[in-house]
């Protein structure tokens, strides 16, 4: 299953990748082998469907939305690039990398684009911000319908979060990514 | 010059019934009599050992030759997964994630931060589940000097080389006519066999015959296989009149069993070579075929294997509760439909060393539904696993094919549902109506 992979994957898409992304050669491989895995069509590219046979993503509340997160704007299909550059952002931090070459662009696993990453899971309409709807669903979607929890709602809910607004936040995020 | 042509073909000719004649009486003489009786030269333990010691070398040599020569794009198959993990339950790490607010998990109440706990999880799902890797072959440490393992093969040594071509030669020309000619004497032997003995009238005498027959073309099969079985723990040996219960990894397994007793096998039943095979041992003694409309009715079903265990001397039915293939490496869920039947329930463990070749068998065969197992058949489950040396699994196997039922997310939606709501709020619990607005 896995053994044939590697020959499919050129060495300069290898090198582009690590380039782009941070990660290793052999980690590269081995992701890649994870990705030919999940295609069951062999076209080179992942549809929901494919990931949605993922038995432990299925039963996750929030499933969908982490699918989503993979597939660019309006398009059904993510390619290997694509789904390199969506794990990218879960690298662990380097503290030396600000060191490497100030003229590069942000790498993808810096704090600022994990939480940028983390705040369009949220905000669905990409519009900048978390409305009250947004934050309802949230909690809506991981709990069972029969929840009395909302009864509570009232109580906790306040206005609309802006961007880098909250600094408690931006901890949490810190500690939760790394 | 037609008289010397004509000599070289009968030449040819004596040379190659001598040379069959040879190899006949080595197989029957060294391999199949002993076979029969259940004794060993003692060559294939010997054989193992040559090949353990080879397979120690071959792996040393690779792991030399990629620290020469680093830029060799060998990934190493890691024992825990692809990424680390955190192990904690929902309730533990939730916990942590509201570690710098106020709140605590038992005043209930929502956080935005909980929501990065289901994140977290389904991206690691991603990369790497549990569930999804155990329907393929298990990955070795070490290379086995099969295409298994080594995900190309790069060159590494000469002697290397050799080593791997002296196995494709041994395996290809020696050991496959070899197999392949015991495996049919041993079909062939069984069909004829219990034939001959399902003529007899007598009770005893035809079960001890049907018995004998059973066993010795088990074990030359086992030999076709070139099979080196342990039995553990023979006091626990499934007596008649009870259930064995086993994990499954290949149809071999049944070969493996029935080396050391006989059982009566349970399946569907097939037409053609398998279904020769099925009708001829039914001759013999009883075994239980289902057809495959019979298989959705569970009931009826149920009921053939009670009479069946009820009659105290037929012999114990083998079952595979986990209704398909899993690759050796954890034990799934089981189906509860086997610990219904009544009588006294054997389980086996059956764990094969990975180094010498891959059981798993990948397959698309029709499997039994059932639904959830009972608290007995995940007792039954966890000490086989634990027997076995197996990761004891919660999930079903029947997620090979199928999707995941909805009521497992349910489950984790209740879980949550639990937390946010509080304890409080969850001991003194009234039904409100509910306020939406999305």
């Amino acid at each position: 299953m896995g053994s044939r992979a590697s020959t499919l994957l050129r060495e300069e898409e290898i090198e582009e990748i690590k380039k782009e992304t941070g990660f290793s050669h052999s980690q590269i491989t081995r992701l890649y082998s994870r990705f030919t895995s999940l295609d069951k069509g062999e076209n080179g590219t992942l549809s929901r469907e494919d990931f949605q046979r993922i038995p432990e993503l299925a039963i996750n509340p929030l499933g969908d939305r982490i699918i989503n997160a993979f597939f660019p704007e309006g398009e059904d299909q993510v390619n290997f690039r694509g789904f390199m550059r969506t794990l990218a952002h879960f690298r662990p931090i380097e503290d030396n990398e600000k060191n490497k070459d100030p003229t590069a662009s942000e790498p993808l696993n810096s704090r600022t684009n994990k939480l940028l990453f983390a705040f369009q899971l949220y905000d669905l309409d990409r519009d900048d911000k978390i409305s009250r709807d947004e934050l309802l669903q949230l909690l809506f979607i991981p709990c069972h319908w029969l929840c009395s929890a909302l009864c509570h709602l009232g109580c906790f809910y306040s206005e609309p979060n802006r961007r880098n607004q909250d600094g408690t936040y931006l901890n949490l995020s810190n500690k939760l990514l790394n | 010059m037609t008289d010397l042509c004509e000599g070289g073909m009968d030449d040819l000719w004596s040379i190659t019934t001598l040379l069959l004649q040879v190899w006949f009486s080595v197989m029957i003489g060294l391999i199949m009599i002993p076979a029969m009786f259940g004794l060993s030269l003692g060559v294939t333990s010997v054989y193992i050992q040559i090949l353990v010691k080879i397979l120690e070398w071959a792996t040393l040599r690779i792991q030399r030759g990629h620290r020469d020569r680093p830029t060799l794009p060998v990934p190493a198959p890691l024992p825990n997964g692809l990424i680390q993990r955190e192990g904690g339950s929902m309730e533990q790490e939730m916990g942590e994630l509201r570690r710098y607010r106020t709140q605590s998990i038992s005043r209930g109440e929502f956080a935005l931060s909980d929501s990065f706990y289901f994140y977290r999880k389904g991206l690691e799902s991603i990369v790497d589940d549990q569930v999804t890797q155990r329907f393929s072959s298990e990955e070795l440490v070490s290379w086995n000097l099969l295409t298994r393992t080594n995900h190309n093969f790069h060159y590494i040594s000469l002697r290397l080389t050799i080593i791997w071509g002296l196995g494709v030669i041994i395996r290809y020309c020696v050991l496959f006519p070899l197999r392949i000619t015991l495996a049919i004497i041993g079909i062939s032997w069984l069909v004829i066999g219990t034939t001959l003995v399902g003529f007899l009238p007598n009770r005893r005498v035809k079960n001890w015959l049907s018995e004998l027959v059973h066993l010795m073309c088990y074990r030359i099969c086992a030999r076709g296989l070139s099979a080196t079985i342990q039995y553990h723990n023979k006091n626990n040996k499934p007596q008649k009149g009870g259930i064995c219960v086993a994990n499954h990894t290949s149809p071999i397994d049944i070969v493996i069993l029935a080396n050391d007793g006989c059982y009566a096998m349970v399946g569907q039943s097939h037409s053609g070579l398998m279904g020769v095979i099925q009708r001829s041992m039914v001759r013999s003694c009883p075994h239980v075929w289902f057809e495959r409309s019979e298989m959705r009715d569970r009931h009826a079903v149920t009921s053939r294997l009670r009479a069946h265990v009820a009659a105290k001397r037929n012999l114990p039915i083998l079952i595979f509760p986990e209704g398909t293939c899993i690759n050796n490496t954890s034990v799934m869920m089981f189906k509860k439909g086997s610990f219904e039947i009544g009588g006294t329930i054997y389980p086996v463990a059956i764990k094969y060393d990975p180094r010498f070749g891959d059981a798993f068998w990948n397959s698309a065969k029709y499997n039994m539904e059932g639904e959830d197992a009972t608290k007995f058949a995940n007792r039954v489950k966890s000490a086989i696993a634990h027997q076995g040396g197996l990761l004891d699994m919660a999930w079903d196997g029947s997620l090979k094919r199928d999707k995941v039922k909805e009521e497992f997310k349910e489950h984790q939606q209740k879980m949550y549902s639990s937390m946010v709501v509080g304890k409080k709020a969850r001991d003194s619990q009234e039904p409100h109506t509910e306020s939406t607005n999305s």
